[in-house]
């Protein structure tokens, strides 16, 4: 098992960085073209999800994205800090530059894309393990 | 790449070219244009989402928050997409039923005209 592990402040200029950063791991461990951009597409809905959470929480805390070769599936992991009771509620921060119209969807989304999701929140944060089949010896079907 | 917008108004439609990625850190530039041209009195906006490479939830949040905008004007907003993987996003999360979504600008025009 090779992990890569990325860890970034929450803003949201660094969401892009780790959505490109999976994206290139993701090819190289053998997910298909076909996949790639439901994997660009659900980290970056976890990576924005936390950031808009630490940025109202803790926007001192750093955000870690784990990416796994996991013996023919390609797993991610985004695990935040912030606590996520209120994560349905509307939340305004101080600067009203990421106030979503929609809080919420950005999970509906992630589920729909990965074919295995699993969340977990609670007072101490969320983390998001979402994986896909990836070609055993890291080299992306065609 | 980061986002381009452009805008121009024909007849009693504004278009709104959008080129590059929406996301959590480029959304909140679209939603500042979104409620500046309803602020102005532009009730009738179709966004041209051609030549977006990248959208996400946020995005979504700020294409809905403009639809909720207009509609309390009586107005209209409608996209413009015929990318699988924009669209694949919309029909996800059901939005499809909720947006007019044409293939064309000229489409979208003609659909305009005869709903006016």
């Amino acid at each position: 098992m090779a992990t890569v592990e990325l860890t970034f402040s929450a803003l949201p200029a660094h969401v892009r960085t780790a959505r490109l950063v999976a994206t290139a791991i993701a090819r190289r461990t053998g997910v298909s073209e076909a996949l790639l951009d439901e994997v660009r597409l659900a980290v970056g809905e976890a990576c924005s999800r936390a950031v808009e959470a630490h940025r109202v929480h803790c926007p001192g805390e750093p955000i870690v994205i784990e990416l796994r070769d996991d013996s023919g599936r390609f797993e991610v992991t985004v695990t935040d800090v912030a606590p996520s009771e209120d994560l349905q509620q509307p939340v305004i921060p101080a600067d009203g530059a990421l106030v979503p119209e929609m809080p919420g969807l950005g999970i509906a989304v992630i589920a729909g894309l990965a074919d295995d999701v699993e969340v977990s929140s609670g007072a101490k944060g969320m983390r998001i393990r979402m994986s896909w089949p990836a070609s055993p010896n890291g080299v992306a079907a065609v | 790449m980061d986002l381009k917008l452009d805008h121009h108004s024909e007849d009693n439609l504004t278009i709104v070219d959008v080129e590059g990625e929406i996301d959590v850190y480029t959304a909140p530039r679209l939603r500042e244009l979104l409620i500046d041209l309803v602020n102005k009195g532009n009730f009738h906006l179709l966004v041209n989402m051609e030549k977006v490479d990248f959208l996400d939830s946020t995005g979504l949040g700020v294409l809905v928050g403009g639809l909720k905008r207009v509609r309390a004007h009586d107005g209209s907003l409608e996209l413009v997409c015929t990318q699988e993987r924009i669209l694949k996003i919309f029909r996800i999360t059901g939005l499809t039923k909720v947006f007019g979504i044409y293939a064309s600008v000229d489409e979208a025009k003609e659909a305009h005209g005869r709903d006016k």
